[in-house]
């Protein structure tokens, strides 16, 4: 234990070179503090010195069990006799017993090993005026890997900008109302009596987005480009990500890589249920449970991507559709299918999900994105709050979608 | 290294324990270690926990058990500086400059009136620039609320104890406050905020403690029916809510059927006052179900 080390501060170095190669932030600022933080309590007392370094070094409640893994690791270390191991990422080995290196291993999440992916060939060199024309019409399900990126780099010098609101903070603005602080200094330079007013009017920010993806069977042939265009709009906008199919993945870290190639390797690595069934009412249900009071505020836009095939019960995915809109400024439903000329939202959770968005587009093809991105970028006020006035108005605009 | 051992201060974690448990709040050792380093190295303590888990209330028991004065800034979007740290008068101010006329001097007018006398003092200087016999409590509420530019703001304040005004200058605290930051996590917190603090998550409670709790916050209800309540929230968590009942819901929930008569969490006395502690229709429903289980013996 610390309290027989023959030098805390040093023990308490290691540990934290421990700490960061398990990803928690550390530092000397850090140590410091924690060795004065080792002065406050008693070292005799285990629970004391776990507690008091945790308080120092956690700064989220997902960084805990990690914590405490390392500390486990780090305090109950058995002097010479443990068989040696290594921690990975680590510069040195250190002396481990094998069974503390798994529980560490785990803690980490590094004992998963990744999924396969497809083998991709090299992009196009290099695409026309008239060949983009055509690109833009063309239905992501039947373009040839080369085609495809050509797309990307089509997707991302899109020029639309997302929708702003309000915020209450205030700039200088000679239309707004006036702003007392500035008024005041420089009447008092030019002596109070006929003050230039200083005005200022609220400044504005761009809405967060939230997009839900479908990486489901179904949406096999669009999910991957879908992907792409989160990743092209999540450059440039405050956007956070989700996947599901049988479960829902947060990846907005995972796409946050500059390269959209890497991005979609780690996405296929940590999303482990690509290309499994649907149960879209169970996704949004935990996306609001968990990461809904998150990612909602501030006016926020949720995209939801998928082709409305759901295994699940209807009536739930109504109910959570409802909550949803009611939680969001907007909430925008774009379905691939919805592009093809039969198509009809007659799949049950469609049918069921569809009084409740706001707008119903497709995304099938580089102009239905673009479509989606105009719409981005206005954003007017929601005709209406009741859901079946919602409704016309949707099976309006799926009619023209369709024609 | 500057660890100042006040007279006044808890010397232990016990002490700590002790200490609140004194001013009717009952925490476990890990919290109490928490507070206790927060207090020894003069760090911001960042609790981070649901709601309703007594995160308001640590603070409110620290300044009660230290003799401090709790000086709270409940935060809020587009919470600023005119509303947390300072504000001029301008009324004063304008007042102030007519009343000098015509031939006094400019310079000498704009200098006296951004002088703090002319200042109104809002909960942040207020805590920094303090007099008080015991460092005064400042209790940051629900930091998440606000937005990233307060927090940018915060940061000065959070590691210097210092509040710079442009026309008056750097005010530094001669007695650092103790401070308590709160968060609901319905953002992430910047990092560099996250920095100067030291964190703690606040979990909900076991079913022990939270009886004690119920017990201490509410006298009036019995022993009997504070742990029939307690159970039955314990459970509800359990379950797959939007919002799942904290301990103060659990204490109202136990206050309710109390006030109401009750000496025994009966399924439909439980379904009469589920109100108090549910409070989405949604989750009422699976509640519900939930009540009408085990609890019936």
């Amino acid at each position: 234990m610390i309290a027989n080390a023959p030098d805390p501060v040093e023990s308490v170095t290691l540990f934290a070179r421990l700490l960061r190669d398990a990803g928690l932030t550390t530092g000397p600022e850090r140590v410091q503090d924690a060795c004065q933080a080792l002065l406050a309590i008693d070292l005799a007392h285990p629970d004391e010195v776990r507690f008091a370094l945790r308080a120092v070094f956690v700064t989220r409640r997902e960084e805990g069990p990690v914590f405490d893994a390392a500390f486990d690791l780090f305090f109950s270390r058995p002097g010479g006799e443990g068989k040696s191991g290594s921690v990975p990422g680590r510069s040195r080995p250190l002396a481990l017993d094998p069974k503390q290196v798994k529980a560490w291993m785990d803690a980490l999440g590094l004992s998963t090993s990744g999924v396969a992916r497809e083998v991709e060939g090299p992009p196009a060199s290099s695409a026309g005026y008239s060949a983009q024309e055509l690109l833009r019409r063309r239905d992501f399900r039947d373009m040839s890997w080369e085609e495809l990126a050509s797309v990307r780099r089509l997707l991302r010098q899109a020029p639309w900008r997302v929708a702003e609101r309000r915020t209450r903070r205030l700039r200088a603005d000679r239309r707004g109302t006036v702003e007392l602080r500035r008024t005041m200094r420089s009447a008092a330079r030019q002596g109070g009596d006929a003050p230039q007013l200083s005005r200022a009017s609220a400044r504005r920010k761009r809405r967060p987005i939230v997009i839900l993806c479908d990486v489901s069977g179904s949406m096999d042939r669009y999910s991957r480009h879908l992907l792409v265009f989160a990743h092209a709009i999540g450059r440039r906008e405050r956007v956070e990500t989700f996947a599901f199919s049988t479960h829902l993945t947060r990846i907005t870290h995972l796409l946050r890589h500059g390269d959209i190639d890497s991005a979609l390797d780690h996405v296929a690595e940590q999303v482990h249920d690509i290309g499994g069934g649907t149960r879209i009412a169970d996704a949004l249900h935990t996306f609001q449970r968990v990461h809904a009071r998150r990612v909602l505020g501030h006016g926020a836009v949720v995209l939801i991507i998928s082709d409305g095939w759901d295994r699940g019960d209807p009536d739930q995915l109504g109910r959570e559709m409802a909550r949803l809109r009611r939680t969001c400024y907007r909430l925008i439903w774009l379905n691939p299918l919805l592009g093809s000329d039969v198509y009809q939202p007659e799949t049950r959770g469609m049918a069921a999900a569809l009084p409740h968005c706001d707008d119903f587009l497709s995304a099938h093809s580089v102009d239905a994105l673009d479509t989606l991105g105009k719409l981005l970028a206005e954003l007017p006020r929601r005709a209406s709050r009741s859901p079946r006035a919602g409704a016309a108005a949707l099976a309006a605009s799926a009619g023209a979608a369709g024609s | 290294m500057n660890i100042s051992a006040d007279a006044a201060q808890p010397a232990s974690v016990d002490a700590v324990v002790e200490m609140l448990g004194a001013h009717d709040y009952l925490c476990d050792r890990r919290l109490a270690t928490a507070i206790l380093v927060s207090m020894r190295i003069n760090k911001p303590l960042f609790l981070e926990g649901e709601a309703g888990v007594g995160k308001t209330e640590a603070a409110r028991a620290l300044a009660a058990g230290l003799g401090a004065r709790l000086i709270r800034l409940q935060c809020y979007e587009g919470i600023d500086l005119a509303h947390a740290a300072y504000e001029w008068n301008y009324a004063r101010q304008l007042l102030h400059i007519r009343l000098l006329g015509e031939g006094a001097d400019r310079a000498r007018a704009e200098q006296d009136v951004f002088g703090p006398d002319f200042l109104l003092r809002r909960p942040l200087l207020d805590a920094i620039d303090n007099d008080d016999a015991v460092p005064p409590v400042l209790l940051i509420d629900e930091i998440d609320r606000s937005d990233e530019e307060f927090e940018a703001f915060l940061l000065e304040i959070l590691a210097d104890f210092a509040i710079s005004i442009p026309e008056l200058g750097t005010i530094r605290a001669r007695r650092p406050p103790l401070v308590i930051l709160t968060g609901n996590r319905t953002r992430e917190v910047h990092d560099a905020l996250k920095r100067r603090c030291l964190y703690h998550w606040i979990d909900y409670p076991d079913l022990e403690r939270e009886v004690a709790i119920v017990r201490v916050r509410a006298p009036e209800v019995s022993e009997r029916l504070g742990r029939q309540v307690a159970e039955v929230t314990q459970r509800l968590r359990g379950l797959d809510l939007y919002k799942v009942p904290g301990v103060a819901e659990t204490v109202d929930w136990a206050r309710a059927l109390a006030a109401l008569g009750h000496t025994e969490a009966t399924p439909e006395a439980l379904r009469e006052t589920m109100g108090a502690a549910i409070k989405h229709q949604e989750d009422l429903e699976r509640s519900e179900e939930a009540i009408a289980g085990p609890s019936g013996r």
